[in-house]
Parts: structure tokens; sequence; C-alpha cells
């Protein structure tokens, strides 16, 4: 339903009056919010709190830097979750029941276990075993609680994914004499994985903002840039403001491409994928209902 | 096993979840109150709400939740002075309640965003029905759109729940004594039981988040509307 065409009917007059006047009344009501914080805040704000960004060192030796590790941390974790994801997806799918159940345990586990406390447990096992020290520890850390996570839910994508395409696909995969493995990999991962491509572009999304978290276990990341600055420069707020344009910058511009994707799949392919992200995430309209393979096979 | 129970009678890992199950409600509460508010604003016909709704959504949503915790702690408390108590409280007070606002904030997005979902397996025809028979915009959504909408957005709600619940770890950033930091200050005292820790902890998650979704899938089976 397309919510803004009938959700209320085409405005006469007096709808148009009331909506005038509301219109008015809401932009004095929002301006006044946002003149008011910025008021509290103006000592916070004022220009000379802005000067360190107009010195290019303070870029290039912390927003710069900072922002390198966070789209370092964040596209080895990608890479890496992509990787096991599929691997786990796969596995949960598999006719070998004790291979299903432990990556089914796997998933559900990691899935229900909060994203930092897998990186505090990874940072300082790394440190207590002296496997990295250092930053290293710290990004290895921030790498191996976003992989198992979004692993996790990477895998999810692609049971949904797999589950959501026409029941002829395995059946003419199967008719063709392929093996189930066959059918699997030569015919319902390849478009499993081109349907489930928006939800993935979505799921970076996560991740990018998931890095953030590596602040806690002293990940030189634009969060901790920003701290960094702050502590020179006195200027917490217009520091973190800066950090959290960037941040809402690259995740929009994300966004953006996760949209073209979904575009350009709709196009494109049979199946729809149910995004599996706990970021809830709408479902997408015209989803078939998800059957087990099992009984997709029969 | 000795050291296990002496370091279990250092930290008290129950309060620690009572402050994460605290920090869920409250959060969870907040975030359904402003999200709700957002949803309606957003399907309004007045386009200076719409818009204001859908900048504030997306912002949020693409901010991460330790820079908003960050905002609310030291912009908003420390700076603004403002708080939802008496300055004069106790500072844990401070940290917990602006813990709470920042997860409401954060996850009204979510709950925005699963609203608005809810909204559009509402079909058509129910608020054509709606105006047919004379309803406003108000009475329409109130007594027609939001109610078919809110059962149908159970599932994407759970998911936001058990979301919340998780990232209450994330406010250990500001300081408030929840699972996380005292998981953090656990390992660094008993670094050889770093692993039975992370277990006890992680297994706490799962104890709230598992049945968290089992109640919500439930919920939400037994709320779809049939059509």
């Amino acid at each position: 339903m397309s919510v803004q065409s009938v959700l209320f009917d085409l405005p006469g007059p007096k709808a148009r009056r009331r909506y005038r006047i509301l219109a008015v009344v809401g932009s004095i009501g929002i301006a006044g919010l946002v003149v008011g914080m910025l008021w509290l805040l103006r000592a916070e704000i004022a220009p000379q709190r802005w000067v360190p960004f107009t010195d290019p060192v303070v870029w290039t030796a912390y927003v710069l830097p900072g922002l390198q590790a966070t789209l370092l941390a964040a596209t080895i974790s990608v890479a890496t979750a992509g990787v096991l994801g599929v691997l786990l997806g796969v596995g949960r799918l598999s006719h070998n029941r004790l291979l299903a159940a432990a990556s089914g345990v796997f998933v559900e586990f990691f899935r229900a276990v909060p994203v930092l406390l897998m990186m505090i447990f990874a940072f300082y096992l790394f440190i207590f075993t002296r496997v990295f020290t250092g930053s290293a520890a710290s990004l290895a850390g921030v790498v191996v609680g976003l992989t198992l996570y979004n692993a996790a839910v990477i895998a999810e994508l692609v049971r949904s994914g797999v589950h959501s395409l026409p029941k002829g696909q395995t059946e003419a995969g199967l008719a063709i004499g392929l093996t189930r493995g066959q059918t699997l990999r030569a015919v319902l991962l390849p478009q499993a994985i081109r349907a489930m491509l928006p939800a993935l572009v979505s799921q970076l999304i996560v991740v990018l903002k998931d890095t953030a978290l590596g602040y806690i276990i002293v990940f030189p990341e634009l969060l901790q840039s920003a701290q960094r600055i702050s502590a020179n420069y006195g200027n917490v707020i217009v520091s973190y403001f800066v950090v959290a344009v960037i941040f809402v910058l690259i995740n929009w511009a994300l966004a953006v491409v996760a949209g073209r994707a979904e575009r350009w799949v709709g196009t494109r392919q049979s199946g729809t994928v149910m995004t599996a992200t706990n970021e809830a995430m709408p479902p997408i309209p015209g989803l078939r209902p998800v059957q087990p393979i099992d009984q997709i096979d029969d | 096993m000795d050291r296990i129970s002496q370091m279990l009678s250092d930290y008290n890992v129950l309060s620690a979840f009572w402050m994460t199950v605290q920090l869920t409600v409250w959060g969870a509460l907040g975030a359904l109150v402003l999200g709700t508010i957002v949803t309606v604003m957003r399907v309004s016909p007045v386009a200076v709400f719409s818009k204001a709704a859908a900048f504030y959504t997306n912002v949020v949503l693409y901010t991460p939740l330790t820079l908003i915790a960050f905002f609310f702690a030291f912009g908003v408390y420390m700076k603004m002075r403002i708080s939802l108590v008496p300055l004069s409280s106790p500072h844990v007070t401070h940290s917990f309640l602006m813990g709470v606002v920042a997860l409401a904030v954060y996850h009204s997005s979510l709950v925005a965003e699963s609203l608005r979902s809810g909204i559009n397996t509402v079909p058509a025809g129910q608020a054509e029905a709606a105006r047919a028979i004379g309803l406003d915009f108000g009475q329409s959504l109130r007594e027609v759109i939001l109610p078919q909408a809110f059962r149908g957005s159970i599932a994407p709600l759970g998911n936001t729940m058990i979301a919340l619940c998780k990232n209450t770890t994330v406010v250990a950033t500001i300081g408030v004594a929840e699972s996380a930091l005292v998981m953090k200050e656990m390992i660094e005292m008993y670094a050889d039981l770093i692993v039975p820790i992370f277990v006890i902890m992680a297994t706490g998650f799962v104890i709230l988040t598992l049945p968290l979704g089992l109640v919500f899938t439930w919920w939400s089976k037994r709320a779809a509307v049939l059509r």
C-alpha cells in the first residue's frame, strides 16, 4: 500500500488551511527545538571550537587515520563474514544432520550474543595469549567480533534466500541429474546470493556502525580520533559532530547503493530474500512463504 | 572451580544483568513511544512533519549508537545540563538515564521502520474503506490502520527488541555498570578465567534473547491478520 496516496483524501480548502496551520506550528516547534539546543550548546559550538578543523594536521593526524582504521576493520570483517557466512548457510542447508545442527547452533549462538562482548573477549584473549599485541590486538578483536556476528546474520540470509527460490529451481536441477549438492552450488546459491545482495549492502551499514564499538577496546577508529582531538583542543561537541557527519554520509551512500542493488536484483531474478538482520528491516512485499528445504526437495 | 566461585562473589553478575534488563525495558518503552510518534509524523499529510520524521529516522539509523550515547552523556547531560531527574542526583543515576534515552532514541528509528513496514502490510482497501465511511486522517489511523499495522509489525518489532537487549551493552561506553562493563572488569581481574567468563556472560544473553525471540514469533503468528 502506498502510504502517502491512500491514507488521506486530496485536501479540500478547509483541510488545506488546517494543514497550513499545522505546518506553521510544526515548523515553529521543530525550529524552536533546534534553536534551543544550539543555544544551550552555544559555548561548545562557538567559532573558535571549529578552528582546529581548518588545520590540515587535525585531518591528517587524527580524522583520516581514524577513518582509514574504521574502513579497514569494516572491509576485512565483511570479507571474512561473507565467506564464513556462506559456508555456515550451506552447512545449515546440508542433509548431513550433524553438520546442519552444528551450523545451526553456531548461528543461533552468535546471533544472540552482543558484538561488544565478543570484541572484548577476543581482544583480551589475543592479549593474554600474545597472538596479537597493541593495536593489532584491537583490530583483531574488532574483526573477530564483527565477523562472528555478521557471519551468523549472512548465514541466515543465505538460508532464507535459498528457501525463497521457486520450487521448480530445485526440481529442474534434480531432473537434469545433478546431485543435491550440485543443485545447491550450481543452481540455488548463485540466485540466492544475488537475491541477498541488497540485504548484504544494508548489512555493511550495520558493520560500519559497529566498528565504533572498537572504542572500548582502544581501537583507533573514528570515535577514538574525535576523543583525541577533543582532548587536545577542548571541542568535544564539535569533534563528535564532525565524526557523526562522516558516519551519516558514508552510511547514506551505502543505503543509496543498497536501493540501487534492490532495483537491479528486482529486474533480473525470481526469488526474494527476507532480511535476517536483527536490526529489523522491513519485509519485502510479495515475499513467498518460507518452506523448509526438505519439503522443496520432495 | 574455587576461583570461579570466588570471582562470582567478587562481581555481582546477576545485578549486572538486572541492569541490562532495566535498560532493555525502559529503553524499549521509550523507543516504542518515540517510534510511534515518528511514524505518525512520517505518514501525516503535512509535509513538514513527514520530512522531519524521515530526516530524523535516517540520521539516527546511520549514526553509531556509541555516538548517540556520547551525545546524551556529554552533550545533553554534561554540557546542556539537562537530565530527567534533578541535577543533584548521583552521577550513576544520570548515566543510567542518559543510557536509556540514547537506547530509546536509537531504536525509535528501528521501531519507526518496523511500523512503517507494518503499515505497508495493511491493504489499501482498509484505508479506502475508512475514508469512504467518513473517517478523517486521525480517526482512520487510530481506528483502522495502526491497530492492524501493529499486528503486522510484531515480527520486526521483536527483532528490534532483541537488538535493543543486545545493544544495551553499548552504554558501557558511558560508564553504566551493565554486563559488558562488568565482564571487562572481571577479565582484567581474573585473566586466567577469560573463557568461563565469556561463556557465563554470553549464556546470560542467550537466556535473555532466546525466549524473547520465541515469544515474539509466537505472538506475531497469533496476531497476524488473516487475509
